[in-house]
């Protein structure tokens, strides 16, 4: 990590994309610190999505600077990013361990090594005792689990999470973003998060940029720099969750 | 932990039967019940008919006489049923390898593909089983001309289904395996190529069902063994009762093979939803 020329993880300067006649994002400016978490909300249809892919490396942009790390090149941001879909997209033919450890095979353990390597992480984020079930015997809530420690067990500085939860129910929903935030917790990252849910991205994260409708562009930041306590409940009930979500809402809402 | 063993188990909850069904008959008795039904119906009916009828085992014979002949002609049948069974098996394993490679190579290669895929496609109009007689020119008597006629009826299916398998895997999921590191080898080892198993299997159930009529070709064009010899032989002595076992060995050969690669599917492939094997 030393000696990088930014201080920042990831950076952004009026960055824009367009798919044909349709305008995606336009003048996206974001600097992005090391180990912060930054919650994206906005319409559907807004880009979001877009711009994880951009910063991912899966996509070029058409304008502007997209720099990650010290990388500005796409095949170099794909080496420094890793990306958790909006699906599971876990496979069918293998075990969730197996998922969850693909990435070290896919740089080239062998399964057992990569087996022995993820297994701890199992255990510590409350799989233990699934790791031989396939994705179709899991719960949603559980292939999102998995799937998000098959990010983690990349091994990237920087998780772009795209809409993690958004095909749970909210029960569900509300127990995984718990275990999430612990999780990010325990291990450090940088992360993106993409969301529509203007509570997700205020819990999950420590900033959240409010996106307009397409193209998208930042229409507010909010400093949701909390550190709140206690159970969910206190916290969403909170003045100061409650005025940052009007916030965000009258944000959203000036569209 | 708790609230994650309850949300795993949540699932797992035994399925109600599907409406219509008794829950009272076996799976097995009602997959396999019925198809057994209309063959032992048909069976019968040949056998009952014949006779009422008066007509001759020379013409036709009846199930009876065809069983009868399968044992008492079995040490002219069995070495030509090895022998074909033979050219069956290892033309069908030429054609999995090869049709397999194939759909993988052309893949991987978009180029390519696009330069053999319509020629390929194309050469279906040619039907194969007149080339053998030049096969037989080209390569003899011997097993060469039959195993490559084999080979070339079972090779379409199998890389048609390939290249389909391996094209429709779901372009999300080879972005996930990008930010995952993933190299192309990676990619196709671990999504595409078992995404695209079950797709095989199926071109590999119909090359099954095609590979006996190849061997038969091949053998009617020059040879002096296999099953489809003895059927050759067999016609001007009339011996109508022993080409109609050598065609229920033939059957049961092809039926051995479509077993055999049911059953490396159910191996192979266990994620694969559970379908009827010959439906």
């Amino acid at each position: 990590m030393a000696g990088t020329a930014s201080a920042f993880a990831i950076e952004l300067r009026g960055v824009g994309k367009a798919f044909g006649e349709v305008v995606a994002l336009t003048g996206i400016t974001l600097l992005v610190p090391r180990q912060s978490r930054v919650g994206f909300v906005g319409p559907s249809g807004g880009g979001k999505t877009t711009l994880l892919r951009i910063v991912a490396g899966l996509l070029e942009s058409d304008t502007g600077l997209v720099r990650v790390e010290d990388a500005t090149a796409a095949r170099q941001r794909l080496a420094r990013c890793a990306l958790m879909p909006q699906r599971d997209l876990l496979l069918p033919w293998r075990t969730a361990l197996d998922n969850a450890a693909i990435a070290l095979e896919n740089r080239g353990a062998s399964r057992a090594e990569a087996r022995r390597r993820t297994r701890p992480l199992f255990e510590r984020f409350g799989l233990a005792s699934f790791e031989n079930a396939r994705p179709a015997q899991l719960s949603g809530g559980m292939c999102q689990r998995v799937s998000f420690l098959r990010t983690l067990m990349a091994g990237k500085d920087i998780l772009l999470l795209d809409e993690p939860f958004g095909a749970l129910d909210s029960i569900t929903r509300a127990q995984l973003q718990e275990w999430l935030v612990q999780a990010m917790d325990a291990v450090p990252r940088t992360v993106l998060l993409v969301t529509h849910d203007v509570e997700e991205a205020l819990l999950l994260s420590r900033r959240v940029v409010v996106l307009s409708q397409r193209p998208g562009r930042v229409v507010r930041v909010l400093e949701a720099d909390h550190g709140f306590e206690g159970s969910r409940r206190e916290i969403v009930t909170s003045p100061e969750f409650v005025s940052l979500k009007e916030q965000a809402l009258e944000a959203l809402g000036h569209e | 932990m708790s609230d994650a063993a309850r949300e795993a188990t949540r699932e797992q909850e035994p399925v109600p039967a599907a409406p219509g069904r008794s829950a009272r008959v076996p799976a097995s008795i009602w997959r396999y019940g019925p198809p057994i039904m209309i063959t032992l119906a048909g069976v019968g009916l040949w056998q009952l008919i014949l006779p009422l009828a008066h007509v001759p085992e020379y013409l036709v014979p009846t199930p009876s006489e065809i069983a009868a002949d399968m044992t008492t002609d079995w040490p002219v049948l069995e070495p030509a049923l090895l022998v074909t069974a033979r050219e069956i098996l290892l033309g069908f394993v030429i054609a999995v390898a090869g049709g397999v490679g194939l759909a993988v190579l052309l893949h991987l290669v978009s180029v390519l593909r696009r330069a053999v895929y319509p020629v390929l496609i194309g050469s279906q109009t040619i039907p194969i089983v007149v080339l053998a007689p030049i096969l037989v020119i080209l390569f003899g008597y011997g097993i060469t001309p039959k195993l490559v006629i084999v080979a070339l009826i079972c090779f379409f299916p199998i890389v048609v289904n390939g290249i389909d398998g391996l094209r429709s895997v779901d372009g999300e999921l080879i972005s996930m395996m990008r930010t995952l590191d993933a190299s192309r080898w990676s990619i196709l080892r671990r999504v595409e190529f078992p995404a695209a198993l079950p797709s095989i299997f199926s071109g590999m159930r119909i090359a099954a069902t095609f590979a006996a009529i190849g061997a038969v070709f091949g053998e009617w064009s020059g040879s002096n063994q296999g099953l489809g010899y003895v059927m050759l032989a067999a016609t001007p002595n009339l011996l109508t009762a022993r080409i109609f076992a050598a065609i229920v060995y033939l059957t049961l050969i092809a039926l051995a093979l479509f077993g055999i690669v049911s059953l490396l599917e159910r191996v192979l492939v266990p994620w694969a939803p559970n379908r009827s094997s010959i439906t």
